[in-house]
């Protein structure tokens, strides 16, 4: 077979990838640079978009330090939890089949059903959540105050993606090598030691892995914002994410919101780059 | 009446009416032949608007032999859904169902509705306001399926009670009575907030309310707006100057408005400030709070005979206000002022690219169908409202609907009245239209969550108006606002 064969078989896989790749992001950077919404087509406005949204729209600045904040609060509460979890079904402990399937549950579900569950259990007058506490003399306003609401979704976002975390970390935590673990018991390390200076060590690379991945989904929160406060009270919920999908889908300010989505993918590849760089700094020192 | 039994035996929707002559009725339309043909059709989400939809289709399919096939889209996505495919030339829908005010963004892709379907019988039952409504320049592009306006709907059974007019009066020294300004339906919204007054148990609430960011909340506010900002002595535009297309939107009128708004989240239920129009239909049909207002599907579902409040509401104008702004002197007019706000609702056109036209308007006739159209006013929650002259008889809600003769009586007049009214208010029908209205419920909702003051909210507003204004071209806004403050100037 001549070498040059190899090409005609990557073909389908190069073929697939611009179509599904490369094709859309040239599309999107073409149509930010257009003025394309109800009213007009794909004309050429060149960089006003861009213009208008580094020096006249502080909403979409404002949506994007609320999904910072949002995304980096969730992850690191997943990461807490999960490796919580994990190593609890890590151990031999009872019923710790049952234990690993129920933790999975919630990232079974379908997001945008779940998060409708949600809504309901914290609807402030019909919501069993207010139900039971109004017994205590509570009744939390969890969708209509602007700081209660942001605590709401980080709730759903932990309660849904907590697992995909547990996952990881346990197929992390179950491919270790027992030889460190022996030499601690040996050395008498007691369980906390040994969780500092083994496991978590240990688990390092893979806790940066998991991490980047939460961290990139995180990062486009969307449907529990959609589905459990539109973005509200006020703004004070809004993501990017949706707020592309208002200026886009809404008001259908295509172009516009094309320049938003391309900035702000370059925004994340260059902010999950350095922090993908930091954590590796901090937790693979040695 | 024999042909009509048959058919209110083969379709219960109709069981109360029976088929009832026209155009499109179940006789005519079942003489149709549509086998093997396909009609697609993007609606509204279960139930508003999509049930009808989803059960006309299904009559159709059963009539003609047609294959109906019909997709449901949440309010926010609909004009998306279609001005995508619009825009690149597609037609995946035959039919799309929207707002009335999509109609300048849409008409450039809808097929005008043929002169057939304009001579029809029931077409002729249509009011006036509602041909307009449905027609640019003279064109009509819409197909006529609902007619909508805002109103007051009130506990009658709270409001006329002689014992709680004296307990109101010995408490706040103010007659309780049906509300006739803004300031007298907070009061006694906040009176009659947070305790059992119906005496079932539970804890009422004095108002049940749309403001529910991006979900309709823009009219909830126009309509309380309508009465300090729609000044009958200064034509020439609610929403703008239309000379200078300035905006009004932030001027002492609207501010009024939001304040009133901003201390209504006083007296809602609790979550009410997150409330879409389904939760605001379910809380006050349900009987949670006093007052309501917004379009007939709260009241309707109240007035429905599963509902514990039937015959215990009743209908009133919007309520006005004490004092007008004025616009053009700048400055307050102290006269009583009351405006209707007139919605239009739910709006239907055929894709001008559909190859099935002639089916697709046969099914929009059948769905508007006399039969339908009357056992469709009935249910609460499908969303279709009066729109024809023949559903101001208020013997039609006694007879079929099982109303009391008062309640009947006084439901076709304050829709009767909004009719005949000099000062309504129209909804703007301009080029962008969603990024004027999305604008406000923003603006308007930084306001109810407290991020901003009322004043500093619609500052807000008004600039981003100003700025869509000169991304569209201030003539082209200027052209389309012209045709609506002709009929609010009542010059069409």
């Amino acid at each position: 077979m001549n070498f040059k064969h190899k090409y005609i078989f990557l073909f389908p896989g190069l073929f697939v990838l611009i179509g599904i790749l490369i094709f859309p992001i040239i599309f999107v950077v073409r149509l930010s640079l257009s003025g394309w919404n109800s009213y007009n087509g794909l004309n050429f406005i060149g960089l006003e978009n861009y213009i208008r949204l580094f020096t006249d729209d502080p909403r979409f600045w404002e949506s994007f330090f609320r999904l910072s904040f949002l995304s980096v609060t969730t992850v690191f509460l997943q990461y807490v939890i999960g490796f919580a979890l994990a190593h609890m079904v890590w151990k031999d402990i009872k019923f710790q089949r049952f234990f690993r399937v129920l933790f999975l549950i919630p990232m079974m579900t379908t997001p945008v059903i779940m998060t409708v569950i949600w809504r309901t259990f914290f609807h402030e007058s019909l919501g069993p959540v207010n139900d039971i506490l109004s017994n205590f003399g509570m009744s939390p306003k969890w969708l209509t105050d602007p700081t209660l609401a942001k605590i709401t979704v980080i709730i759903v976002e932990v309660w849904q993606w907590t697992p995909f975390m547990f996952l990881l970390l346990l197929a992390g935590l179950l491919s270790l090598p027992k030889e460190p673990f022996l030499a601690a018991a040996i050395d008498g390390a007691s369980p906390i030691r040994k969780f500092i200076y083994v496991t978590f060590p240990l688990m390092a690379p893979i806790s940066i892995g998991a991490i980047i991945i939460r961290l990139i989904e995180a990062s486009k929160i969307m449907d529990t914002v959609y589905v459990l406060t539109s973005g509200g009270p006020g703004t004070s919920t809004e993501t990017s994410s949706f707020y592309i999908f208002i200026k886009g889908l809404r008001e259908f300010q295509m172009g516009y919101a094309a320049s938003m989505s391309f900035t702000y993918l370059i925004i994340m590849i260059i902010s999950l780059t350095v922090i993908a760089k930091v954590l590796t700094k901090l937790l693979l020192k040695d | 009446m024999a042909y009509a039994d048959k058919w209110s035996d083969q379709f219960p929707h109709i069981k109360a009416t029976g088929d009832i002559a026209g155009d499109c009725s179940y006789e005519k339309i079942s003489k149709k032949n549509y086998k093997g043909k396909t009609l697609k059709i993007n609606t509204h989400a279960v139930p508003v608007i999509g049930q009808p939809t989803a059960l006309h289709a299904e009559q159709f399919a059963k009539l003609t032999g047609a294959k109906v096939d019909v997709t449901h889209t949440p309010a926010g996505d609909l004009y998306a859904k279609a001005m995508v495919p619009f825009k690149a030339g597609q037609a995946p829908y035959d039919i799309v169902f929207g707002f009335s005010n999509f109609i300048n963004d849409w008409r450039q892709y809808l097929a005008p509705v043929p002169k057939k379907y304009i001579n029809t019988v029931e077409m002729k039952d249509v009011t006036k306001s509602h041909v307009g409504v449905s027609s640019w320049d003279g064109t009509m592009y819409q197909y006529p399926v609902d007619g909508d306006r805002h109103y007051l709907k009130y506990r009658k059974d709270v409001i006329d009670n002689p014992e709680m007019q004296k307990k109101y009066k010995a408490d706040t020294g103010k007659e309780l009575k049906v509300p006739t300004t803004w300031k007298e339906y907070g009061e006694m919204a906040k009176y009659f907030n947070g305790w059992d007054w119906d005496g079932d148990g539970e804890k009422e609430y004095g108002s049940a309310e749309v403001m529910k960011k991006d979900d309709l909340m823009f009219a909830a506010f126009f309509s309380r707006s309508v009465a300090y900002a729609k000044n009958p002595r200064t034509p020439g535009g609610f929403f703008f100057d239309l000379e200078t297309m300035k905006p009004n939107i932030n001027n002492p009128g609207f501010v009024e408005a939001l304040t009133d708004w901003v201390e209504a989240t006083k007296y809602v239920p609790p979550g009410g400030i997150n409330f879409g129009l389904g939760d605001e239909i379910g809380s006050f049909g349900g009987g949670q709070t006093l007052f309501s207002f917004s379009w007939d599907d709260a009241f309707i579902a109240a007035m429905q005979d599963d509902s514990p409040i039937k015959n215990k509401v009743g209908t009133a104008p919007l309520p006005g206000a004490d004092k007008v702004w004025n616009r053009v002197s700048g400055k307050w007019e102290n006269k009583y002022n009351q405006a209707p706000y007139i919605v239009w609702g739910w709006a239907v056109g055929v894709a001008k690219k559909s190859k099935v036209q002639e089916m697709a308007f046969d099914y929009l006739c059948f769905f508007s169908n006399g039969a339908n159209h009357q056992a469709d006013l009935a249910i609460g929650n499908f969303g279709v409202n009066p729109f024809k002259n023949s559903d101001f008889d208020p013997q039609l809600y006694i007879n079929t609907m099982g109303w009391d003769a008062d309640i009947a009586n006084s439901y076709t007049k304050t829709l009767k009245d909004m009719e005949k009214s000099k000062n309504r208010v129209f909804p703007l029908r301009v080029r962008g239209v969603f990024e004027f209205t999305s604008a406000v419920a923003t603006g308007t909702s930084k306001a109810l969550a407290g991020q901003l003051s009322p004043q500093e909210a619609l500052d807000e507003v008004a600039k981003e108006w100003e700025a869509i204004v000169s991304r569209v071209g201030m003539k082209n806004v200027q052209e389309d606002y012209a045709v609506g403050v002709k009929m609010e100037d009542n010059k069409l």
